[in-house]
């Protein structure tokens, strides 16, 4: 582009990252590398060398392979289409791939065809001589579960305007003066989209999970991460808010984890529906995928490829929700290429740019005023992997400066098979306060007070476990017997859900109704444990 | 394409496995290149890294007796590749890919990149078609399916070769012995770092087995490199045997820590920043780059199920090698030094223990229709025992109530009767048998 193409040679090749010799380029630009094409974004520059990092394996490659500038940053095409898409990393779509070069990814392989290839019908809104104001509708394409209008990024006077199929390389409206408006356009990953302002009051993203709408809830525009060891969900936690969430589309990145998870959760999406639509659950859905053994630098950037795409359906005037398993993995993505150009590492080897560049990419999220005054929102939701489950590891330590929310996942309640294994005395939401009046007024007045016993009630369980553990529950008061017969109660049936059955998915309502349940007969059963009722009658009577 | 052979003998310096080499005219990235000493005899080595004319090399084999003067270095063009051929079946290799049966090399039908290339996640095939391995904790409890890769956590001195012998015996494909898409099931064995002693442990087993087998053999005393080489070989058989010839592949690798340790050794040489316990920050991607390459693909009759075991340092399930493992296969078998000196074989520790993919592999259609009840309420309530005898520790049993004690039999019960079964196969209807009764005799399971 701009008739800038320069050719150069490789140099060096280290890793995932190549030193070409290539004069005239910018930080963040992209270049292809080796006869095979292969795509890279300059990660330094130095005088007559620069070093990029290649998202293909770099098995192979030879020095003095040509490498060309393209003059543009690493990009994502926006428009209609996007919803039930498959990419890797780089938005390239994994459907087309597998149907083009078969089961297996090739290092600088492209699909001729591009994901916007599929038909989608415009219909537009606005006539021909008619005016038009940046931000304003010209028309919308159904795509989905939402309708999605197409928004003006230029002011002017309609000369055409063309009904039908989409086309990538022709424009939908020509204005008078000769400018021209199309469907789709490209934006570079790494820039955050921009918007008038972000919103400041709070409505609660409802996940569906119990113990987090009802003790740790989140709010649209908000953070959330969920640090835990291996084995204790963090997968299935995170597939089932995808399945679940309250939100108008929802983006997962697979971002450094396990190929046959990913095979399973596409298998569910395709089947399941979602609950607030009935619609097909992978219709609201995009999936980026970058699997662990794909390429490492490729990884690095799934995640802002994703985060663009969740913006542009912000922009849009939608609820996003950006799933992302897992953090970490991006982060010792970073770590790789960092110690590939051998920089000065931080704590455990991680460069020190990590929790600079964390905040950055929390600040993606938000609620807003768009640039045309719509309201949309993007809530993140990533998990994490600590290494040896131990949370003083520097990512999960960045990201706790940032994030509004934490649920800290337990080990210990994961033998437990206690699922999610979200603990309650470790996990926190800022949010709380926020989005109460919301539940307060929509759910029950008693939404708060609820929970504050709740809280109460488990907290003292913890303190009585430390008595029994000395005496043994025979050496309990009946009166403490019935708070951990409650409890238990809470723990087994409010607590614990099952991702795989119908109890997957709570509704507010239904989230309400089950503790104030288990609440109401503690409180009968104390009465009469009080009127010196045996308590040992009063729980045969309850079983 | 590169018209003549490039030979330098050009070395800056030699460090252990690792030698530099100047004035290298387009060394390719991971090019085999030949090595030949100066007393003649020949090595292979890998481009680990290039710097404009400094290429880095990583020798294969023994470096003793490089020099600087007199070492010829000749580059191949080509990436490392592995023969392929039905031929390899029930043939053993050495790490790098010689044969050590005493038959001649077979002649491949073609060659293919031993690093593999990622599959295409749209690609995959939901893994959750049962493989029977014959033993009640791993059948019942925590089902192994075609196309998974569950390791095996186990301590220094615990029997987890008495227990992958056991698989290799017993598995079998499928609820039925006749199963299994296009002739029948495959082990690929690799073994890294082995003493001699085990590997003739191992030796037996696989002679035992009935099915065809390939063995990638490296032990304590070969080169160190090869480790790194021999579990890629055995994967990139397993995968063409799986996907061009729809043979079901359960690939054992043993032990993955060495296969680790030798990973420190080169990154150490290399001079990298280590990173926890030293071991190389890529160590996760390296780890992925293998485990990953168990599955299943869509419209394929084969499958790789890999069954790694790991040692645990320290017994540590926290060090970074059951960890980093962990985080990538689809759940582990914990084994459990406690049950072993309580004379339980296998001494698998169920509550750490878990198969990720067991919930499509189990139920009706697949083993019986009340597996997943019988599964949930043992492991309950074993948990359960299981608390209680921390309880009865500072108590004792007197202490304690007629339920508890009840819920420490059934744990007894379990362990003896359920997670013990010696080296005998017991079939999944057998286990169900067993775990149920198990559970009626205590009153702890509701129709």
């Amino acid at each position: 582009m701009n008739g800038r193409i320069i050719n150069g040679r490789i140099m060096g090749i280290s890793g995932p990252t190549v030193s070409v010799e290539l004069p005239g380029l910018k930080l963040y630009e992209r270049v292809t590398v080796g006869h095979a094409r292969m795509m890279g974004e300059v990660v330094r520059l130095e005088r007559g060398r620069s070093i990029v990092q290649v998202y293909e394996s770099t098995r192979g490659l030879s020095v003095g392979e040509p490498a060309v500038a393209t003059g543009t940053q690493l990009t994502v095409r926006l428009g209609p289409g996007l919803l039930g898409q498959m990419f890797d990393g780089l938005q390239r779509p994994l459907e087309s791939l597998y149907a083009e070069h078969g089961p297996f990814l090739q290092a600088g392989r492209e699909s001729s065809r591009s994901w916007n290839a599929r038909s989608l019908h415009f219909v537009p809104t606005k006539k021909a001589g008619g005016s038009i104001k940046i931000g304003e509708a010209i028309g919308y394409v159904e795509e989905g579960p939402i309708r999605h209008h197409l928004l003006a990024d230029q002011a002017g006077v309609i000369d055409a305007i063309r009904e039908g199929e989409l086309d990538p390389q022709s424009p939908v409206v020509s204005l008078s003066d000769g400018r021209q408006i199309f469907a789709f356009h490209d934006w570079p990953v790494r820039l955050p989209r921009p918007y008038r302002r972000k919103l400041t009051h709070f409505e609660p993203l409802v996940t569906g999970q119990r113990s987090i709408d009802f003790l740790f809830p989140l709010a649209r525009g908000g953070n959330a991460i969920f640090p835990g060891g291996f084995g204790t969900g963090k997968t299935i936690l995170e597939q089932t808010i995808a399945k679940f969430a309250q939100a108008d589309i929802v983006v997962y990145v697979g971002c450094g984890e396990r190929g046959n998870e990913m095979a399973e959760m596409l298998d569910d999406f395709t089947h399941l529906a979602d609950p607030w639509t009935k619609r097909p659950l992978m219709s609201r859905t995009i999936v980026a995928v970058n699997t662990s053994n794909m390429p490492v630098a490729a990884r690095e950037a799934s995640i802002y490829t994703a985060v663009t795409m969740a913006e542009y359906y912000r922009d849009l005037g939608y609820n996003v929700l950006l799933l992302a398993d897992s953090l970490s993995r991006w982060a010792e993505a970073l770590r790789e290429i960092s110690s590939a150009l051998e920089e000065m590492p931080g704590e455990e080897g991680y460069p020190t740019y990590l929790s600079s560049r964390i905040a950055g990419f929390f600040a993606r999220a938000g609620a807003v005023e768009t640039l045309d005054g719509r309201t949309g929102s993007l809530t993140m939701i990533l998990s994490i992997s600590p290494p040896g489950g131990d949370f003083t590891e520097p990512v999960t330590q960045a990201c706790l400066r940032t994030t509004g929310s934490f649920f800290m996942l337990d080990t210990d309640l994961a033998h437990r098979r206690h699922f999610p294994a979200i603990n309650w005395f470790q996990s926190f939401s800022l949010y709380e306060r926020d989005v109460s009046a919301y539940f307060e007024e929509r759910v029950s007045q008693e939404w708060s007070t609820l929970r504050q016993q709740t809280r109460a009630f488990l907290q003292q369980e913890a303190s009585l476990r430390e008595v029994v553990e000395i005496v043994g529950t025979e050496g309990l008061q009946d009166a403490d017997r019935l708070l951990m017969k409650t409890t238990e109660e809470i723990r087994r049936k409010f607590l614990m859900q099952n991702a795989y059955t119908e109890d997957a998915f709570s509704s507010p309502q239904e989230t309400l109704e089950r503790i104030r349940q288990i609440l109401k007969r503690h409180t009968a059963a104390s009465e009469r444990l009080e009127k010196g009722e045996l308590l040992d009658n009063i729980l045969k009577e309850r079983a | 394409m590169r018209l003549g052979k490039h030979t330098y003998s050009t070395i800056l310096s030699v460090q252990g496995p690792l030698l530099f080499l100047d004035r290298v005219i387009e060394a390719r990235m991971s090019e085999v290149v030949r090595i030949t000493f100066p007393d003649g005899h020949e090595a292979e080595g890998e481009v680990l890294k290039i710097e404009g004319d400094v290429v880095l090399i990583q020798v294969i084999g023994e470096s003793r007796g490089l020099d600087a003067d007199h070492t010829q270095v000749a580059f191949t063009d080509a990436i490392k590749q592995a023969p392929l051929s039905l031929a390899v079946l029930n043939r053993a290799f050495d790490g790098s890919f010689r044969p050590i049966d005493g038959r001649p090399m077979f002649i491949p039908d073609r060659w293919a990149p031993v690093s593999g290339l990622p599959l295409n996640p749209v690609a995959r095939l939901r893994p959750e078609d049962l493989i029977e391995t014959g033993v009640s904790a791993i059948d019942g409890l925590n089902t192994l399916v075609k196309g998974q890769k569950l390791p095996i956590f186990s301590c220094a001195g615990l029997p987890s070769r008495e227990i992958a012998a056991g698989i290799l015996e017993h598995a079998r494909a499928g609820t039925t012995d006749a199963s299994g898409g296009g002739g029948g099931s495959v082990v690929v064995f690799v073994a890294l770092g082995l003493t001699y002693h085990e590997h003739a442990f191992y030796q037996q087993a696989l002679e035992r087995m009935r099915g065809d087998s390939v063995a990638f053999i490296n032990l304590a005393s070969d080169p160190v490199v090869e480790r790194l080489l021999a579990p890629r070989f055995g994967l990139t058989v397993a995968e063409h045997l799986a996907f061009e010839h729809g043979r079901d592949v359960l690939v054992l690798v043993t032990d993955m820590t060495n296969y680790c340790d030798a990973l420190r050794e080169v990154s150490a040489a290399r001079e990298e920043l280590p990173g926890r316990r030293g071991y190389p920050g890529y160590m996760y991607s390296d780890l992925a780059s293998l485990y990953e390459r168990a599955g299943r693909i869509k419209g394929t009759p084969g499958s790789v199920t890999l069954l790694p075991i790991v040692t645990m340092p320290e017994d540590d399930i926290t060090h970074p090698i059951p960890d980093l493992t962990g985080y990538i296969t689809e759940g582990q078998i914990v084994l459990s030094r406690e049950l072993h000196q309580r004379g339980i074989f296998p001494p698998v520790d169920v509550l750490p223990s878990l198969s990720r993919l067991m919930q499509r592999g189990i139920g009706a259609g697949r083993t019986r229709d009340d597996h997943r009840a019988i599964a949930n309420a043992l492991y309950m309530h074993y948990a359960t025992g299981r608390d209680l005898r921390r309880l009865e520790a500072i108590v004792g049993r007197e202490g304690m109530s007629d339920a508890d004690k009840k819920m420490l039999d059934f744990a007894d019960a379990f362990e003896h009767e359920i997670v013990h079964q010696g080296t005998v196969r017991r079939a999944i209807g057998e286990t169900l048998d067993a775990s149920r009764g198990l559970l009626e005799r205590f009153g702890l399971l509701t129709p």
